[in-house]
């Protein structure tokens, strides 16, 4: 095949599709059983310095913060993120310093509520660097590829843009139709990790609402860790395979948080927390706020539960309850400015 | 008809004029802010039937509140379907879907549309949020509108990076670089007016001026010159039912303003 076109971008997570099935085969246990452990021991076991990560979720949504607090409070370095839409993980894990390489599909904006300042000042003094540019497609599509075990895919997207010439895509001629054609590359992440509503012991996860990219993500990367809100029998599971979005067999741990998303939305079960997300919004236009909030909701709680109370409690956690199934509207102080 | 209301703001009106440009029984790729707004505007008002789609996977909801994020529960209510990206940016790719609706940073007078960064790439002086779903939207929909803001900041000669795909370099230039045949940009809709793309060589082209905006206020916020015909439309205004809808579907204003 004639390459017409080579991206600059940094390939990040790339395999041969050989090395990565050996690795699959070597390290990834078919074996039901029990994967329950704290988020501390998760986090320890199985997220490494320089590791190349992805969350689930998108942007606001069913992002597994607790172990993302774990991340940052254990201090792992230098690790290359997935800005496969990555907002408020992204700038919280760059903020902290954990987060020094990203490539970008989206990442330093947090939609309606405005850019970010962490993000943003951290790839503009250069601490954080772009290493390469996707699209949400192109991004979804590297994980597609990734759970097929196939090198690349390809599409008809980015053609003739910057977005194409900063990535790690190439441009072939298609043999069939003779048009160019952009070929994806596939993406392992070292570890991705998900928030979801129910999971058994052995990892089989269901999600509520949209997968986003959950489904081919969690069966591209090589380690996974799932946070949930609530551990259900192996039973519920079997009852309803069809709900199965993440089986067993790609998963690596299971941790129960309940409200484990918080301050992200949880479909049907809870709002964005628009107060907390505006404090953190806040606090981060200077390293020393920022420093400030990770003191006070990171490092100055010993796990999940005490950072629950201190956001708020029961009372905040019924509230975001009740905004999400439109029983009360939502506060959020980033309004005033609009 | 009914009649214009005495007071809009310029967010109502872009709203407005961008949502009366979606037919019903059409698809649409809906972005963050406006863009959905319009939409669930259009889907109260004159397309009941307009499928929306958002890039995370809910397909056709019947939105209740404008969400925050294109991946909010509120954009999968009372869905046909709550999907995946993969899904859904496949349908656009195979040509399920008739527009897309997007924001802007920047844009030049092909179309293309910078959203990743002001300055150098890898030395920037601001760094934006990048393409999203939007060079997907951009490159896979037959009609892709553009809602932002104009001035000479925005409407510029060349874009500091091309995000999105417009005309790219003028007539030809999508198919050579081999993005799905007739597709592209379809409207840009500013506080100012509302621009198509000249057949013969896919430059802007003013199509109508909003009440009270003259031809030389197009130019004056511009760096690039728009191709004026010799017809200008002028847009209808918002009617007090129309503005009474964009604060139901926004009640707090995120996107419309108090």
């Amino acid at each position: 095949m004639e390459i017409l076109m080579e991206g600059e971008g940094e390939l990040l997570g790339w395999h041969d599709p050989d090395e990565n099935r050996k690795w699959v085969l070597e390290n990834k246990s078919r074996e039901l059983r029990d994967k329950r452990m704290s988020v501390k021991e998760a986090v320890e076991k199985f997220v490494h310095d320089g590791d190349y990560v992805a969350f689930g979720g998108f942007g606001h949504i069913r992002i597994a913060m607790a172990l993302i607090y774990e991340i940052i409070r254990q201090g792992k370095r230098n690790l290359a993120m997935a800005g496969k839409t990555a907002v408020h993980d992204i700038d919280i894990l760059i903020g902290a310093g954990s987060v020094t390489k990203v490539e970008v599909a989206y990442a330093f904006g947090h939609e309606l509520r405005g850019l970010s300042p962490a993000g943003r000042r951290a790839v503009e003094t250069g601490q954080c660097k772009v290493v390469a540019e996707i699209s949400n497609a192109g991004y979804q599509w590297r994980f597609l590829a990734g759970m097929m075990g196939v090198p690349f895919i390809p599409s008809r997207n980015m053609l003739g843009t910057d977005t194409l010439k900063k990535s790690a895509c190439k441009v072939v001629k298609d043999p069939w139709s003779g048009k160019p054609v952009c070929l994806i590359p596939a993406a392992y992440p070292d570890v991705a990790m998900f928030h979801v509503p129910r999971c058994d012991i052995y990892g089989n996860a269901q999600i509520d609402g949209i997968l986003i990219e959950d489904f081919e993500l969690a069966r591209a990367a090589r380690r996974v860790i799932i946070t949930t809100e609530e551990i259900i029998d192996n039973e519920v599971i079997r009852a309803k395979p069809y709900r199965t979005a993440i089986p067993f067999f790609v998963v690596d741990a299971v941790c129960e948080v309940p409200y484990g998303a918080h301050p992200t939305q949880m479909p049907y079960l809870y709002f964005f927390d628009e107060e907390h997300i505006g404090e953190w919004l806040g606090l981060s236009r200077t390293p020393e706020g920022t420093k400030e909030y990770l003191d006070k909701y990171v490092f100055g709680v010993k796990d999940f539960e005490e950072y629950l109370e201190l956001v708020g409690g029961i009372k905040k956690l019924n509230y975001l309850k009740r905004v999400e199934q439109f029983r009360e509207p939502m506060r959020a102080p980033w309004l005033k400015k609009k | 008809m009914a009649k214009p209301a005495k007071n809009y703001t310029p967010t109502e009106l872009l709203a407005c004029v961008a949502a009366k440009m979606l037919e019903d029984k059409k698809s649409v790729f809906v972005g963050t802010g406006l863009p959905m707004i319009a939409s669930m505007l259009a889907q109260r008002t004159h397309a009941p039937n307009l499928l929306i789609i958002f890039e995370a996977g809910g397909v056709g909801p019947q939105v209740p509140v404008l969400p925050i994020s294109v991946g909010d529960s509120r954009t999968f209510y009372k869905a046909v379907a709550a999907s995946s990206m993969h899904d859904v940016m496949s349908a656009g790719q195979a040509g399920h879907v008739d527009y897309g609706f997007l924001g802007a940073a920047m844009i030049d007078m092909y179309g293309n549309i910078n959203t990743t960064v002001i300055g150098e790439h890898d030395n920037p002086k601001v760094r934006l949020p990048g393409s999203g779903g939007a060079n997907d939207i951009g490159s896979f929909c037959p009609r892709t509108i553009i809602v932002m803001r104009q001035d000479k900041r925005r409407f510029v000669e060349k874009v500091d990076f091309i995000t999105t795909p417009g005309y790219l370099t003028g007539p030809g230039a999508r198919e050579e670089a081999g993005l799905p045949e007739g597709t592209g940009p379809y409207r840009v809709i500013t506080q100012l007016g509302v621009y198509g793309f000249d057949e013969e060589t896919k430059r802007l082209k003013l199509l109508a001026v909003h009440p009270g905006v003259t031809v030389e206020e197009i130019q004056e916020n511009s760096s690039f010159e728009i191709i004026v015909p010799e017809k200008v439309e002028i847009t209808q205004p918002p009617t007090e039912e129309e503005r009474r809808l964009l604060h139901e579907i926004d009640p707090t204003g995120m996107a419309i303003g108090k």
